[in-house]
């Protein structure tokens, strides 16, 4: 299978689906991090959902569904966003709404567009990696340049709003501008996994790289690094293992992400139970209002 | 007379039910202002109205003399939430949390700067938590998460302190560490408004008492006294929660 694997790898397809994975395993994490601050994991998956009916108003108006999908999920993203600051218990609801609504505009308006068969469907929700062209591989590049200029460059600033909204108003900061472009970069990321892991389970490579970052890590600074460290790794080995076994990209790399964080989980469980054993029975520990193990 | 840095003008603010009605307060350079009130009195209320973290329903807010609306100088105010706020399931350490207390004073993120880098370092020392920069606030006790957050708030080197329940539910070395803390904020020439349960440690620094019932001002001046059991030393001060609390803010006569 070795041999095997070096041939397809040196196909330009392949790299090209290497490279988007990549890109796609290293800005998801860094953009995820917030939502996971907020406690908002799952917005990144209703985001998914509005995305598809971005890719079908592309699909029936005869233009590019990656820049309908951007349009669509970022006015999703910042009406998820004007929900949220409502704080209305509503708002669950109108969120549902909101993403049952966009999955099922997307396979409606699909439906209706010329030449349209459910495999082009299937690639959207899925991913479809294996065909990205170099173009394809640009408008990642590019859009994943953007995200990372805001979630990277922007770290103090959206660190503080997520972590305590109030003192960062009382900080001054542009509180609301930071909230809608932060909205405005999860629809971005979200389109460009929709290449590499699908619509479906972007929230996925958004979200298990930081929970396996933050079972090891202290700071905030730490786990972004490690979460995207750990998504270019769930990437990379996800693209040549679905390569090897000829499975789906995005699902492989997606279980590639999960199999990382069961292992730190593991590998943490151990080091831990080891440190308690060195250092003897609790006593020494902190307070018993430290004592935040599960 | 020392210019007013927070002024508030018949506020009035309602939820479903008026909280606050018609209030007055002017807090004046250099003073130690404590609100005194029982849960629930809009003690807390008032002083997120002075902040625009609650909007007026009437009235107007004036900082540093400029209406609310229009202020933008930010720097010189330090604010003191109750809690950590919800901060999700990412970790921060002390230092994080504390060096975005500078997030004022810079314009552009970037890298922190030398000046940043001594300013949190000093607010660390001031309420004692150096060697804790590198923890997770989530492994600090509930003083020391207070602590941590009355540092953010020096480390933007603030002319005002605004501070809410600073001292609800901490120890006994941390609420020493905390009057020390404001002690020397004062010292330096600083204002501060702060909302309290009790004054405990505190007590001696204050130098005016505002005492919020019923959403209305009802003292304005010199320190009460505390009155009945409060005044024992060593005093438990825990109120049962209660739909109702006692009318007297000082308890039971």
């Amino acid at each position: 299978m070795n041999v095997n694997l070096i041939e397809i790898m040196s196909l330009p397809f392949m790299q090209r689906a290497l490279l988007g994975a990549l890109i796609t395993g290293l800005i998801a994490p860094s953009l995820g991090i917030y939502l996971v601050q907020r406690r908002m994991s799952l917005i990144g998956d209703g985001i998914g959902h509005i995305a598809l009916t971005g890719v079908g108003v592309g699909l029936l108006t005869g233009t590019s569904p990656v820049l309908t999908a951007i349009i669509v999920s970022a006015l999703g993203a910042v009406a998820v966003e004007l929900i949220r600051e409502r704080g209305r218990t509503s708002g669950d609801i109108a969120l549902a709404i909101l993403f049952y609504g966009g999955i099922a505009g997307g396979v409606f308006l699909v439906g209706l567009a010329p030449g349209k068969g459910s495999a082009n469907l299937t690639s959207y929700l899925f991913g479809s990696l294996l065909t990205t062209s170099a173009m394809d591989l640009i408008t990642i590049a590019i859009l994943g340049a953007c995200v990372l200029a805001v979630t990277v460059g922007l770290r103090p600033w959206l660190f503080a709003i997520c972590q305590d909204e109030e003192y960062a108003k009382v900080s001054g900061l542009p509180v609301r501008t930071l909230n809608l472009l932060l909205a405005v970069m999860t629809a971005v990321t979200v389109t460009v996994a929709m290449r590499s892991v699908g619509l479906l389970l972007v929230s996925a490579l958004m979200v298990v790289p930081v929970a396996a970052a933050q079972l090891v890590s202290r700071g905030f600074g730490g786990t972004m690094t490690l979460a995207m460290l750990g998504g270019v790794i769930s990437a990379g080995v996800g693209i040549l293992t679905s390569a090897g076994y000829d499975t789906a990209p995005g699902a492989t790399i997606v279980l590639a992400a999960i199999a990382l964080f069961v292992l730190v989980a593991a590998v943490g469980a151990v080091l831990r139970r080891r440190r308690r054993a060195d250092t003897g029975p609790a006593a020494v520990c902190d307070p018993p209002e430290c004592v935040l193990d599960s | 007379m020392n210019s007013p840095v927070l002024e508030i003008k018949h506020g009035a603010v309602a939820y479903d039910r008026p909280v606050l009605r018609d209030v007055n307060l002017t807090v004046r350079s250099g003073e130690v202002v404590a609100v005194l009130g029982a849960n629930g009195s809009g003690k807390s209320t008032m002083i997120r109205a002075g902040l625009g973290l609650v909007p007026l329903a009437e009235g107007q807010v004036e900082l540093f003399g400029v209406p609310l609306r229009r202020f933008r100088d930010w720097r010189r105010i330090g604010y003191v939430p109750q809690r950590l706020g919800a901060g999700g399931g990412v970790p921060a350490t002390v230092g994080e949390v504390v060096s975005s207390g500078r997030l004022a004073r810079r314009g552009f993120p970037g890298l922190l700067r030398a000046g940043d880098r001594q300013a949190v370092a000093k607010a660390l020392a001031a309420v004692d938590l150096t060697d804790r920069v590198h923890d997770p606030v989530a492994a600090l006790s509930g003083g020391q998460q207070q602590r941590t957050l009355i540092a953010r708030a020096l480390a933007g080197e603030p002319d005002l302190l605004v501070l809410d329940e600073p001292t609800a539910g901490v120890d006994a070395k941390s609420q020493e560490a905390f009057a020390q803390a404001l002690r020397d904020f004062v010292r330096h020439g600083g204002t501060v408004l702060l909302v309290a349960h009790e004054l405990g440690p505190l007590q001696p620094v204050i130098t005016r008492a505002v005492v919020v019932h019923d959403g209305v001002i009802a003292h304005d001046g010199a320190v009460p006294h505390p009155a009945g059991h409060h005044a024992e030393p060593g005093h438990d001060h825990v109120h049962p929660h209660a739909p109702q609390d006692p009318p007297s803010i000082w308890g039971r006569q």
